[in-house]
């Protein structure tokens, strides 16, 4: 039995200077990448599949698994990409990772690059946090300094380097094959699939790209091994992950554990409901998982389970939502934000989300009408599997899981407006002053 | 992101396709050069060479989409395109601050709507708006990954965590002032919008090793396996040193 907490990435965090390599290295940094290079690279892949380790980024797949579906070795280029534009709605994980502890990151690359042959890989961070860039520049620069990356990694003549990338500001660009449009240089719009990335991705050519804490957790696999990653967590869920509690609860945070984890423990770990106050609804892995209530607190947080249960354990990106939160104008905010967010390429989205959210705002308002319950449902319906990527579909998450579990609510809209049921004023974290809490807080 | 903003198109004023100076423009060269060495293949530097441009004119001007294109091999056409999908490639001049405060659901039911509110009363700006002195840029932002911070504003893209109306006006104030001003996690101080887009581009502008490693939430689950002795399991004998887990910092309970 393991404990319920499991300090890893986030073991030193606490350190007065946790992001540099000195003392990284004094938590046996780098120790990975020495095993490794003393090993070969398929090896590598078949610890990493041996570990059962699927992937961080949400959809949960397995990460040896999609290694060793990239086409074989032609002498060309092969690429290594990570997904650092962590912009799922709830999600904060990464972001704190490459902030605290670059060098996991760093090490991960260089340990993965050399498993599937890449020489150039590439860390693409989303372009809204200026100074976990610097960091990321400076450790590689630290790196590269101490012969991690370079054309000689290691003394052993292995060839790694990495290039961090900024980008602009478009949520779209988490869907890989965007992402990849947009560090080709162009509009992050998604590509048609197949061919998937493995076979042509980066310009072109065999690519993987993972999420940053995928890659994070290898060095630990590569030093422990795969039975010790496989230790922790369900037998379909292994290892550990790093599960972020936002919102009503009384202390907010990042807890890594063990993949199983449920919601009743890291609530009470977190101080328990704000004020005491009744739990409402909950994400289990960000805007895009289906919503969750009270009747979910004892399903195990692991990919299997949570799926199981109706939803998606996507990010781990717990929002948690108190008795005073109207739950439509919870969804009517995330409706507008993938409406702002949908890229154009394709209509169920790009139109269907337009539509979604001139009803929510009705709704919201009270002034929803008798149908627009059953249209919301219908455009959801349309968008749901036909959108060209997977940003439609989580646009209908919010909707229809709302509507299943708070069905009431939307009714209500139709005469009553939601800042009228749930007064904004009573959700929010610092005291309001009435004076100014009737005209300015509206919805 | 672009194509749904009421302000979907490029304000291009007569000044924003004035030439470089010719000092300015063999910098830009050199840098640009710089960049494009980065990447295997020169288009990739579109991204990068944007922030470049913001760094140098504080917005992405006509003459910076045509000096992108002459870098890259690409039509103005091109490079507009790209220049428009993204939020943070600004249309017309921004503030020498941008302060964003995150409304999405989460932060915005945290207190977020309130906070934008209260600060656009104050500036007497609304969204992408940008005050008479031009020192700030009013923006709602959507999720920057700062969720348990909640609510949270961003300054030139550096965190100010746990905010209140009164904390955000400020910050403003204090900006607006030319005052230092610390963010919560980042550098020691915020820097400009042509600084920071500069960073950006991928010149570090060596403040990489400032401020603090991770805030209190960050800490929070750590700090409680620290208390109750929690550790991962440790992988007989080979791997990490320290893996019974006795911290090397005497961090015990309380």
């Amino acid at each position: 039995m393991t404990d319920t907490l499991t300090p890893i990435l986030t073991k030193f965090w606490d350190d007065p200077q946790s992001w540099t390599l000195a003392t990284y290295e004094r938590h046996d940094g780098y120790k990975a990448l020495k095993k490794a290079l003393d090993m070969e690279p398929q090896a590598i892949i078949d610890a990493v599949k041996d570990s059962s380790i699927r992937g961080r980024g949400g959809a949960g797949f397995p990460t040896g698994m999609k290694w060793s579906f990239m086409s074989p070795p032609d002498g060309g280029p092969r690429y290594l990409v990570v997904n650092a534009d962590e912009s799922e709605p709830g999600t904060c994980k990464d972001v704190p990772l490459m902030m605290a502890n670059p060098h996991s990151l760093i090490e991960g690359v260089a340990i993965s690059s050399y498993a599937i042959g890449c020489e150039h890989a590439f860390i693409y961070l989303r372009g809204e946090v200026v100074h976990v860039y610097r960091r990321l520049l400076r450790a590689v620069e630290e790196a590269r300094a101490a012969g991690y990356l370079g054309d000689n990694v290691g003394g052993k003549g292995v060839k790694v380097d990495i290039t961090v990338h900024a980008g602009a500001g478009a949520y779209i660009c988490g869907e890989e094959t965007a992402l990849l449009d947009s560090l080709e240089g162009r509009r992050g719009q998604p590509r048609l699939k197949p061919p998937f990335p493995g076979a042509a991705g980066l310009y072109a050519r065999p690519t993987s790209v993972n999420n940053v804490e995928s890659i994070a957790s290898v060095p630990g696999i590569i030093l422990e091994g795969a039975d010790w990653f496989k230790g922790m967590g369900t037998e379909k869920s292994t290892g550990f992950g790093i599960f972020s509690l936002s919102g009503h609860v009384t202390n907010p945070g990042q807890f890594e554990a063990p993949l199983g984890i449920t919601m009743r423990e890291l609530i009470e770990l977190a101080g328990g409901m704000r004020g005491g106050k009744k739990l409402k609804f909950w994400t289990p892995g960000g805007s895009s998982t289906p919503i969750f209530t009270d009747e979910h607190l004892d399903v195990p947080l692991d990919f299997d389970s949570v799926a199981a249960a109706g939803s998606m354990l996507g990010t781990r990106a717990l929002q948690v939502f108190d008795e005073t939160v109207s739950v439509v104008r919870a969804v009517a905010r995330w409706t507008d934000f993938y409406a702002h967010e949908s890229c154009g390429k394709c209509t169920p989205c790009r139109e269907g989300t337009w539509w979604l959210r001139q009803i929510m705002d009705r709704i919201e308002n009270g002034q929803g009408t008798q149908d627009d319950i059953d249209k919301l449902v219908d455009i959801c319906d349309n968008i749901l599997g036909r959108s060209f990527c997977a940003l439609g579909d989580a646009a209908t998450s919010p909707i229809t899981s709302a509507v299943k579990y708070f069905r009431e609510e939307f009714e209500a809209g139709m005469h009553t407006p939601a800042h009228e049921l749930f007064p904004p004023e009573n959700s929010v974290l610092f005291p309001v002053q009435t004076k100014e809490s009737s005209g300015m807080v509206s919805a | 992101m672009s194509g749904h903003d009421a302000s979907g198109h490029l304000h291009v004023s007569p000044e924003s396709k004035a030439p470089y100076a010719a000092d300015v423009l063999e910098k830009l060269y050199a840098d640009a050069a710089e960049v494009v060495a980065r990447y295997p293949q020169k288009r990739s530097a579109l991204l990068p060479l944007l922030h470049l441009v913001q760094s140098v004119d504080g917005y992405v001007t006509g003459r910076g989409v045509s000096f992108c294109a002459e870098v890259l091999d690409l039509t103005e056409a091109e490079v507009s395109g790209v220049a428009t999908f993204y939020t943070q490639y600004k249309r017309h001049p921004n503030g020498e601050y941008t302060v964003g405060v995150c409304t999405n659901t989460l932060c915005a039911i945290m207190g977020g709507d309130l906070i934008f509110d209260r600060v656009s009363e104050h500036l007497g700006i609304g969204h992408d708006e940008t005050t008479e002195d031009g020192k700030i840029t009013l923006e709602r932002v959507e999720c920057n990954a700062a969720c348990d911070y909640a609510p949270v504003v961003m300054a030139n893209w550096e965190f100010f965590d746990n905010q209140t109306p009164e904390s955000t006006i400020g910050l403003v104030e204090d900006l607006r002032a030319g005052k230092d001003v610390a963010p919560t996690r980042g550098a020691a101080k915020v820097c400009t919008f042509k600084e920071v887009s500069r960073v950006l581009a991928g010149f570090h502008d060596g403040r990489g090793d400032e401020g603090v490693g991770a805030g209190p939430a960050s800490l929070l689950g750590l700090k409680i396996a620290n208390e109750n002795g929690w550790v991962a399991p440790s992988s007989n004998g080979s791997g990490r040193s320290d893996g019974s887990g006795a911290t090397s910092d005497g961090k015990g309970s309380k």
